[in-house]
């Protein structure tokens, strides 16, 4: 590989070109994930007794889970939670990637596209804030509701998971927009065209044409929100109560409250292997490669 | 046909419901900005004032972690954007049966839970005698940064025509004043957004920094905590100067993008 390199760019540039890659894959991605994987496999010692004849590698901090059955609870609640959350974007995501890919005139599309993008480069805490505001005990939210008469006092809305996937799917729908109407798009004219002429209906055309063409998309989109919905730490944090904390809370308070790290990056882990699972799943369920998903 | 016709009416209206969740939840922090209230709202109007803005300023706390976000950006910049370059120029030069495995590990900081990302550069430094602090949240934050870097000039590269690189290599040039003077010419544009993209994605990054600023606190993590312990309409004050910076930077940056997307078809 180094010759390739060489033959190209010259000694000196090849030597630069793969140091700054080991640096960054050994360095930054791979020795701390191996690291992390150590940690939890230790038990959480004084540095006395590191080196020790108690340190040693053990599955104990994994065992925490199962036998805890709160965040046994959190770990399975977060993940329903996440997989809900991923449903409902793709469900409010879907017909707006239909519109800007085949419905709208070239004009309104890159109109509409440059209003999506404002506020996907605005800061999530921000996003996540602007939901607090509204969903608050004396919000405008209840305000309105009362004013129309809907309800006689104002609602709690910030008391349980509600809240936490109301603001999710607004803090994620970005990445889901994207990517399935890019798929979308990519989609011949003349396919939809031909499929009504013979005869489908609207959800015919969707169910068999429209969707199995966008199936990379679509794959894309679910990866990266569950990822981002069952790794954040900001929206439960922000719009949940002490009710319905997310697994990523329990892992910030295994390091920052309880102290004990090695705790704290089994919970990670195992956070990561969700997330690799569900990813997995997804890929051969869709029957897409990681090529599709950088796209 | 009217079946039709119907449903695209409902598409038309949806379309407009869904800009209307879309900005309606910023409009309403921006306009609490301006409620004289001690309490963040819009409900009930208090008066319009400019207060905030007053106190915003006055805030020590919020200028230092301000500081704190643009060095860290600045770090990621020059750690994450030539790491990026590099990263591009590899893949698009090396053939090998190492490559599959090599691009699954160059794409998993991109799947990895940031708050994951925070949490292995905090371990793995701790190791070393380092702490959380400016100097781990510029690692961690570039360990994902360098990613999207990546994706950005492989996406150039992948239609340069390598022909001028050889052309320049016959006609005498070594090969680094072909890479200084045609191909990094060329990768210039993808360069520069790719840099803006990093920039704003470290000042606004918040899963990885919680878990490696230390007492460096960066705007973000200020932001989420001010939220959370002795919440004021200054919060807002901040959001909606953030916001407005966002959308202008944004605007330039679109305008400039559709610009040199017309300039590259028209060359064609």
């Amino acid at each position: 590989m180094f010759r390739q390199l060489a033959v190209r760019f010259g000694s000196p540039l090849a030597v630069a070109i793969v140091a700054l890659l080991g640096l960054w894959l050994i360095v930054m991605v791979t020795l701390p994930q191996l690291q992390m994987i150590d940690y939890s496999l230790r038990p959480n010692l004084l540095p006395a007794q590191q080196g020790g004849a108690e340190d040693g590698w053990t599955l104990a901090n994994y065992a925490t889970l199962f036998a805890n059955d709160i965040h046994r609870a959190i770990f399975f609640k977060t993940l329903w939670s996440s997989v809900l959350v991923t449903l409902l974007t793709l469900g409010v995501s879907y017909p707006l990637a239909w519109y800007l890919a085949k419905v709208a005139t070239p004009r309104q599309a890159a109109l509409c596209i440059l209003l999506l993008i404002i506020p996907f480069w605005i800061n999530e805490i921000l996003r996540t804030y602007s939901w607090f505001i509204i969903l608050a005990f004396r919000g405008p939210l209840n305000e309105v509701l009362m004013m129309l008469g809907l309800i006689d006092r104002p609602i709690r809305f910030l008391n349980g998971d509600g809240g936490v996937m109301v603001g999710m799917v607004y803090a994620y729908i970005l990445f889901m927009v994207f990517p399935v109407y890019n798929a979308i798009e990519s989609l011949d004219d003349n396919q939809v065209r031909a499929a009504r002429d013979l005869g489908a209906g609207t959800l015919r055309t969707h169910r068999r044409i429209v969707i199995p063409h966008a199936k990379p998309g679509i794959a894309t989109g679910c990866i990266m929100t569950f990822m981002l919905a069952a790794g954040s730490y900001a929206v439960p944090a922000l719009l949940g109560s002490p009710g319905s904390r997310w697994f990523t809370q329990i892992i910030y308070n295994w390091f920052f409250e309880g102290g004990n790290w090695n705790q704290g990056a089994a919970y990670a882990f195992l956070l990561l292997v969700l997330c690799i699972g569900f990813m997995s799943l997804v890929m051969k369920v869709f029957k897409v490669g990681l090529g599709d998903i950088a796209k | 046909m009217s079946s039709q016709r119907w449903m695209a009416l409902v598409l038309r209206f949806y379309v407009v419901v869904f800009f209307a969740y879309l900005f309606l939840p910023l409009l309403v922090m921006a306009a609490a900005t301006f409620n004289d209230s001690r309490f963040p709202t819009v409900t009930p109007w208090g008066g319009t004032t400019l207060k905030w803005f007053g106190e915003l300023a006055a805030d020590s706390g919020m200028w230092q972690a301000l500081t704190n976000s643009a060095l860290v950006a600045a770090g990621v910049l020059l750690l994450a954007v030539p790491i990026g370059i590099a990263t591009a120029l590899f893949l698009n030069t090396v053939s090998s049966r190492a490559k599959p495995f090599l691009y699954a590990l160059i794409l998993s900081p991109l799947l990895t839970p940031g708050v994951i990302i925070g949490i292995s550069t905090l371990i793995f430094w701790r190791q070393l005698g380092v702490g959380g602090g400016i100097f781990l949240t510029v690692l961690g934050q570039a360990t994902f940064i360098a990613a999207y870097v990546m994706l950005m000039v492989t996406a150039r590269l992948q239609r340069f025509d390598r022909t001028m690189e050889r052309a320049a290599l016959d006609l005498g040039a070594t090969q680094w004043q072909m890479f200084r003077r045609i191909l990094l010419p060329y990768l210039k544009p993808a360069i520069l957004s790719a840099a803006v993209i990093a920039f704003l994605q470290s000042f606004e990054n918040y899963n990885t920094s919680l878990f490696v600023v230390g007492y460096d606190t960066t705007l973000t993590v200020y932001i989420a905590s001010k939220v959370r312990t002795g919440l004021t309409p200054a919060v807002n004050a901040l959001g909606l100067i953030l916001i407005l910076v966002t959308v202008l930077l944004a605007v330039i940056y679109e305008v400039k993008r559709r610009r040199e997307t017309a300039r590259s078809v028209k060359g064609v």
